[in-house]
């Protein structure tokens, strides 16, 4: 589902953000992505995301060869993938459900059915009664669950995680995985940058550790 | 046949692309409506800062449209005496009255002559009199200084030339002392008004930029307010004209409240100047009145705004946007 051959990424002051990495990750797989920061998590997460491109080698999701998709493709291409974000990136001026309605509204989504899905991926993460709040109004931990819904709504066929339980204490962080990995379960490819080797060492999914730009291991499954 | 054919338009419609495409149409009028009502609401979440906004627009706009509108109702003024203009004869000391009437007569029947009129010198002192002021120093004299008159109006047909070359032909007549062509002060008039409207369009045109250059600063600082909701928006797979659009409505909101603006600025002024107008066209004898924009000068006002607004959106948005990327 994503693979990367052989992707280096040297940022114009000259500092190496990844090198020479190779990794393949299949399709419905949960993969955690791991080491200090500054190892190149980002860096790798934002190559998925078009927010970069490769200095060298070639990343290809679902078939589709990154470097062939222009500008203007790029919208469509993030439409396919759901983000979470360690500080949520939520809108604050927008209530609990328009923040979830957003891709959909972006995707030209038919309003009833937006709707439905909105309140679907709510209850999913357990926050349909607060579809009127204002994010700010919500606890850390229920702001990361806005975020999530938001990233799932648009049903993705890859899930994309940046230290989502960065600011979450340890029973909070453990619910956020369960919910990646229900997730999982119904068939999307989820892939997770976090230093919380504790946490996720328990979890029994392959880990991708990163140092300093290089691949030190979980390079296949 | 015709229910049965759009029974099988709707079973074509269920298949996806069709549905995808007339959805994704929907969904678009749908994000068109909505930025132009959030648009709007954001405008008028901040009143004291959008009417100033519209103030400033609706002044600019309203300045060259006013010096436009008074040289309209000076044309329209002026158009009455264009160019077939009277030529006046002054006649001999010693052409009898009799002897003049018949001269009016003559010159009544020519062809390039439409009309005559024959002021006796009595005529014209009286005249002088009631008119000027100068009645006490008028019954000082000792005899009628003023000469006799005709007026003579040309065809409306004869253009400038025509009338020059009848002037001097007029001139001609032994009972003709002077024959004296108005025209020196209409050609004035003309290049004076052509002058008028040469200034409306330097100061139009360079308001006109003024108003762009303010609309797109105005958007620009929306732009910057709203940075963080624009990257996250393009996280999510917005593209650049979804981004765009709410933008591009504020900026036409901007410009319509500014048009009305200059729509009321304008009707208000020439209301002002009303009265003293006809008062003075009274003065004047003169079934002068004041025309103003009318209901499609006031609308085509607002379009101009609308037009402007969207301009300069445009103009902010396509400098700043495209640098906004989540980073």
């Amino acid at each position: 589902m994503i693979t990367f051959d052989r992707v280096s990424k040297r940022y114009e002051e000259g500092h190496d953000a990844l090198r020479e990495v190779s990794v393949h990750i299949n399709r419905d797989e949960l993969v955690f992505l791991t080491g200090h920061s500054g190892a190149g998590k980002s860096t790798l997460l934002r190559l998925i995301m078009l927010m970069d491109r490769p200095s060298r080698g070639q990343v290809t999701i679902d078939g589709q060869d990154l470097a062939l998709v222009r500008a203007r493709s790029i919208p469509q291409h993030r439409r396919n993938i759901g983000v979470v974000f360690q500080n949520h990136q939520l809108l604050f001026d927008r209530t609990v459900f328009d923040n979830v309605a957003l891709p959909l509204i972006i995707a030209g989504c038919e309003h009833r059915e937006a709707g439905r899905r909105v309140r679907a991926a709510l209850d999913k993460v357990g926050l349909l009664n607060r579809e009127r709040a204002m994010p700010i109004t919500l606890s850390g931990g229920e702001q990361q669950r806005v975020g999530i819904a938001r990233a799932v709504v648009g049903k993705p066929k890859i899930l994309l995680a940046d230290e989502p339980t960065g600011n979450l204490d340890p029973a909070l962080s453990a619910e956020i995985m369960d919910l990646f990995e229900e997730f999982n379960q119904v068939g999307v490819t989820v892939l997770i940058a976090s230093h919380d080797l504790v946490l996720i060492s328990r979890l029994h999914h392959r880990i991708i550790t990163l140092r300093e730009g290089s691949l030190v291991s979980g390079s296949v499954s | 046949m015709i229910n049965r054919r759009e029974t099988a338009r709707h079973k074509e419609g269920a298949s996806l692309s069709r549905t995808g495409l007339r959805d994704r149409y929907f969904a678009w009028v749908q994000h068109h409506r909505l930025s132009a009502a959030d648009s709007l609401a954001r405008l008028l979440e901040h009143p004291g800062s959008s009417i100033l906004t519209w103030l400033v627009i609706g002044i600019a706009l309203a300045l060259p449209v006013c010096l436009s509108v008074a040289l309209d109702n000076v044309a329209k003024v002026s158009a009455r005496w264009d160019s077939p203009a009277q030529i006046s004869l002054f006649l001999q000391d010693e052409v009898a009255v009799d002897r003049a009437r018949q001269l009016e007569v003559e010159l009544g029947v020519r062809k390039d002559v439409s009309e005559t009129r024959f002021i006796s010198r009595e005529q014209a002192l009286d005249e002088f009199r009631t008119l000027s002021g100068f009645a006490d120093v008028l019954a000082s004299l000792k005899e009628n200084p003023l000469p006799d008159l005709i007026l003579v109006t040309p065809v409306a047909t004869l253009d400038g030339p025509a009338v020059s070359a009848l002037r001097t032909e007029l001139q001609g007549n032994s009972d003709v002392a002077e024959a004296v062509l108005d025209m020196e002060w209409l050609e004035r008039l003309n290049s004076l008004m052509e002058l008028g409207r040469r200034l409306v369009l330097a100061v139009g045109g360079m308001l006109v930029i003024g108003v762009l250059l303010i609309l797109g600063n105005t958007i620009r600082l929306a732009i910057e307010s709203r940075r963080d909701e624009i990257v996250i928006v393009k996280l999510v797979g917005g593209s650049n004209s979804f981004v765009r659009r709410p933008f591009l409505y504020t900026g036409l909101w901007y410009g319509v409240g500014g048009g009305v603006l200059a729509a009321v600025v304008v009707t208000s002024a020439l209301w002002f100047l009303e009265e003293p107008i006809g008062e003075l066209a009274t003065l004047y004898e003169s079934a002068f009145h004041l025309s103003g924009l009318g209901v499609m000068g006031a609308l085509n006002l607002v379009i101009l705004g609308g037009i402007l607004g969207l301009a300069g959106a445009w103009l902010a948005v396509s400098r700043h946007l495209v640098y906004i990327e989540p980073r």
